[in-house]
Formats: structure tokens, C-alpha cells, sequence
């Protein structure tokens, strides 16, 4: 699905990121963990070609994202799903019509039955007139999670889904997140919420990746 | 907690999408008031001025041809003599220019018709018979025209006090300042195509820095640039099309009720377009749009190339 080989990325000053590699298989539920500022979402942005390495190669489904025109990155992101900590919404379409954006731009019909039952599943059923500033910060997440699941991704990349969330509602969106795994989504969540960890864990196997000296490296025996 | 499966997250139940039509693309990004009054108000203000240039333009070349075509193929012939000798050289050459090739007919002044040339400068009782005035031959020329420099000096052999006067040094300045006004309203249309273009662009440019989140949206989502750039080209080029549509019709009602040049004979009441001239005007809105299109493509393309 998506590999690193050697990665490093630097944003002009010294290296965030160095000598990364890493391959997320199909079907595989990964978290990444690592202080603020150590490059996590540098690493997810790596990911859906947000930004492009300065060392090494990312491989995005068997492409080298460097040699991606800006064509391939747009279709790229029809098969990766991104929610992130900041849900950025079109404030003034309504929730329905923001959720099954990613199928407008591919100029793909959704069926509203469908939709329906993705807000129903999300547990936004009720709220697909709302506009996105009517929302609450877990309603919010729960949209970034419909929107970027509902032209069925093969990969799902979170950025701290559940910063902003209470105990509860990020237990429900980490739920979500299982259940997409189970039906063979890859799936990368970057948070720093141990007990979240903790709780997927319990559920299902996922490696966790922790970001330290700009490197990644396998974490979890201390989980 | 429970959660069925929606069904549409199977790849295979995604069926082949229909093609999203404009209006989706446009509903995307949101409506931007300043912008659009601004491209509105360029656009009609562009169009208004342009079909006011067009109509010069076209005002100053009919004036051009018309004097051109007034002043060519007559000439006078001006004869200053001692009174004792002027009906002879009159006769000399009346019979001169029977016989000159070139020449189709010619035609001696009377006392009344130069008495009306002269009645704007002195009034209508000027005493013609009692001053000594030259006397005037209205010559046409024929086609092929005749030799002049080969007529002067016939003239000046058989008639000293004949002077031939073929127009020429009025015709040519004339001419000359309708064929400049003429490339004026021209430069003018073009310079106004120009600043609408600009314009445009500047307004293309504002409504995408101020969309710049809206793009960031669409890009995560999988748009690609073309589905991008069309929600702006297509919105920045109903507006400009609209607004010429309005300024192009006011303008042209403004000409329309113009005093008509044949009632004061003036230049400026002139302008305005005449026969199949008036359908110009309608070319204008379309062409507004077309550059709405290119500048608005333009700007968006360049702002997309700065975004991953």
C-alpha cells in the first residue's frame, strides 16, 4: 500500500525525519506515537503526498510519489482516506453534501440511502442537514471519519482523531476505526493517546511505531 | 456497541459514478459578494467603454471614406487675371480641358454658386460682380484619372493666371486624422480588453486567496486541478459575461439615443453604428467571457501549482 524506504524530510532547517523505512500492509492497523513536534504529521503528510521526501522514496500503491504528477496525487487520495485533528469542512455546505464530497470530486454519484446509513453509523444520522459549524468538536471527527471513508479507501490515515475529544466519544471513533479494520482497511492513527493504544489493543493486533531521534522505530513493550 | 456494515464501503457495490455537471463544481466554493460585484461591475464598466471605442473606431473610418471619396475625382481650377483678360483665359481653359484625357466634364462657377461659397465668411449681400474675385472651374475626373503635373503646365502655358487645386492638401491631413482616430479607438479596444483581462485576474486571483482553505478541502478529498480551476472559471465567467451583457446594452441604448448625424451634421453626433454595424456591439459580451475564461484559468492554475 504504502512504503518508505529511507525516508528523511527536513523543512529547510535541520532533518525532522531520517533514514525512515517502512512498509503499512494491506489490512494492517498501525499507531504512531512520538512527543509534539517529532513528526508525525510530517510522517502522515509523507504519506498522502502532501509533501515529498528531500531523502529516499515513499511509494504510494507501488508509485514513487516523487514522479507523481499532481493528477496521480488527486487520485491517490480517492483510495486514502485522511481525517485530521483540525476537521477542515466547507462551512457552508451542509454535513451530507461535505461527507460525500470526495465522491462529487470524482464525479461519482453516492446513493442517499448509503449516505444515510454512513451518518446513521457514524452516529450523525440526525445532522446531515447541519452545517459543519453547528457541530461539536466529536460530531466533527465523526464527519472527517465519514467523509474520508465513504468512497471505501483502501488506506485511512488519522492525525490525532481524538485530540480533541472526551474519553467516551474517542472510545466510540476508536470503535469505528476497528470496525473498518476488520473489514480489511489499512488504517494509521497518529496520536499520542496511550489509553487509546491501550484499547485498540485489547481489540485487535496493531503495531505501534513510536517517532524518537527523528527515526521510527517499533514500540509496544512498554504498553 | 453494534454497527452494521453500510453497504456502499464494499468496493463493489460503488457503482460508475455520473458525470457531476458545472453547477456541482460551482456549488463547491463559496459565494464570494466582493468578488463578484467587482468582476460585475469591471465587466459592465469594460463593455460600456467598448462599445463606445468600437463606435468611434467605426464612426472614424465612414469619416475617413467619406471625405476621401468627397475630395477625390473633382478638382478646381482657380483663374486670377486682369478683368480685360479673364473670360479669355476662362475659354482657354474650358477648351484645354475638353480636350484633356482623364478629364470627364468640367464646369465654370456662376456668380450665384460663388457667391454662396463665399456667403459663411461675408454674409448673403456680398457684391460678386463688383469685387475682383477669381473665377472657379469644377473639373471631374474620369477613370483613369488625368495627368495633373502634364495639366499644369499646359494650364500655364495657355492660361497664366490658372492655378489647378486637386484637393490634395486637404484630403491628405484630413484623411490622415480619421485613419488615427480610427487605430485610436482600435488601441483603445485593445487597452480595454487588456484592463478587463486584468482586472479579472486580480479578482480571480483575491477569490482564490480567499478560497485558499475551500482548495485545501478539495485537494485532500482527491480533486484534481481541472475540477478545481472550473468552479472558479466557471463562476468568474458567468459574471463577466453578465456584467458586459449589461454595459454593451447600455452603452449601445446610449448611442441609440444619440442625435442623429444627418439632422446636425456634426462629427460627434456621428457616432454610433449604422446597418450591420450594430451587431458588433453583441460580439463584445462573448468576448468579455472568453477573456473572463482565459484570465480566470490562468490565475487559478498558477495559484494551484503553489498547493500540494
Amino acid at each position: 500500500m504504502i512504503a518508505f524506504e529511507n525516508v528523511g524530510f527536513n523543512y529547510g532547517g535541520g532533518e525532522l525525519l531520517s533514514d525512515i523505512t517502512l512498509r503499512l500492509a494491506p489490512g494492517s492497523f498501525h499507531f504512531l506515537t512520538g512527543p509534539s513536534g517529532a513528526g508525525k504529521s510530517t510522517f502522515l503528510k509523507l504519506a498522502y503526498a502532501e509533501l515529498r521526501p528531500t531523502a529516499g522514496r515513499v511509494s504510494i500503491f507501488d508509485r514513487d510519489a516523487r514522479l507523481m504528477t499532481r493528477d496521480d496525487v488527486a487520485l491517490s487520495r480517492r483510495r486514502i482516506g485522511v481525517v485530521h485533528q483540525d476537521c477542515q469542512f466547507l462551512d457552508h455546505l451542509p454535513l451530507a453534501t461535505n461527507v460525500t464530497l470526495p465522491l462529487t470530486v470524482a464525479n461519482r454519484k453516492g446513493d442517499p440511502q448509503d449516505l444515510a446509513a454512513l451518518l446513521d453509523w457514524v452516529g450523525l444520522g440526525k445532522l446531515a442537514d447541519a452545517l459543519p459549524p453547528q457541530l461539536s468538536g466529536g460530531e466533527r471527527q465523526r464527519a472527517a471519519l465519514a467523509r474520508a471513508i465513504i468512497t471505501s479507501p483502501d488506506v485511512i490515515l488519522a492525525d490525532e482523531p481524538t485530540g480533541n475529544l472526551d474519553w467516551d466519544m474517542s472510545l466510540r471513533l476508536l470503535t469505528l476505526l476497528v470496525e473498518l479494520s476488520r473489514m480489511g482497511k489499512t488504517i494509521l492513527v497518529a496520536t499520542h493517546d496511550m489509553n487509546l493504544i491501550r484499547q485498540a489493543k485489547s481489540q485487535l493486533a496493531a503495531r505501534v511505531l513510536r517517532i524518537q531521534n527523528r527515526r521510527v522505530q517499533l514500540a509496544g513493550a512498554d504498553l | 456497541m453494534r454497527f452494521s456494515l453500510p453497504r456502499f464501503l464494499s468496493p463493489a457495490l460503488l457503482a460508475p459514478a455520473l458525470l457531476a455537471s458545472d453547477r456541482q463544481a460551482d456549488r463547491v466554493v463559496p459565494p464570494s459578494g466582493f468578488t463578484a460585484q467587482l468582476t460585475l461591475f469591471t465587466a459592465g464598466a469594460m463593455a460600456f467603454l467598448a462599445v463606445f471605442a468600437l463606435a468611434l473606431s467605426l464612426a472614424s473610418g465612414r469619416l475617413a471614406d467619406r471625405w476621401a471619396s468627397a475630395l477625390a475625382g473633382t478638382a478646381t481650377i482657380r483663374i486670377s487675371a486682369p478683368p480685360e483678360q479673364l473670360d479669355t483665359q476662362v475659354a482657354a481653359v474650358v477648351a484645354l480641358l475638353s480636350t484633356t484625357p482623364g478629364v470627364a466634364s468640367s464646369r465654370v462657377l456662376d456668380s450665384a454658386e460663388q457667391r454662396a461659397l463665399l456667403e459663411p465668411w461675408f454674409g448673403p449681400d456680398l457684391p460678386v460682380d463688383a469685387l475682383p474675385l477669381p473665377r472657379l472651374i469644377e473639373l471631374t475626373e474620369a477613370s483613369p484619372g488625368y495627368d495633373g503635373e502634364g495639366l499644369r503646365l499646359r494650364l500655364a502655358a495657355e492660361a497664366p493666371g490658372a492655378v489647378l487645386d486637386d484637393h490634395t492638401r486637404w484630403r491628405r491631413p484630413m484623411a490622415t486624422a480619421a485613419e488615427r482616430l480610427r487605430l485610436l479607438g482600435a488601441l483603445s479596444l485593445l487597452l480595454i480588453t487588456g484592463s478587463t483581462a486584468a482586472m479579472i485576474t486580480l479578482a480571480a486571483n483575491a477569490a482564490l486567496s480567499a478560497n485558499l482553505p475551500v482548495i485545501r478541502v478539495l485537494r485532500l478529498v482527491g480533486a484534481k486541478d481541472a475540477y478545481i480551476v472550473r468552479a472558479f472559471v466557471r463562476r468568474f465567467t458567468l459574471r463577466a459575461l453578465t456584467g458586459a451583457a449589461i454595459g454593451t446594452v447600455l452603452a449601445m441604448l446610449g448611442i441609440a439615443l444619440l442625435p442623429r448625424a444627418d439632422d446636425a451634421g456634426a462629427f460627434l453626433t456621428g457616432l454610433g453604428f449604422q446597418g450591420f454595424g450594430w451587431l458588433l456591439p453583441l460580439l463584445l459580451p462573448p468576448l468579455t467571457a472568453v477573456v473572463a475564461f482565459a484570465a480566470t484559468r490562468y490565475a487559478a492554475f498558477r495559484t494551484l501549482k503553489g498547493l500540494t
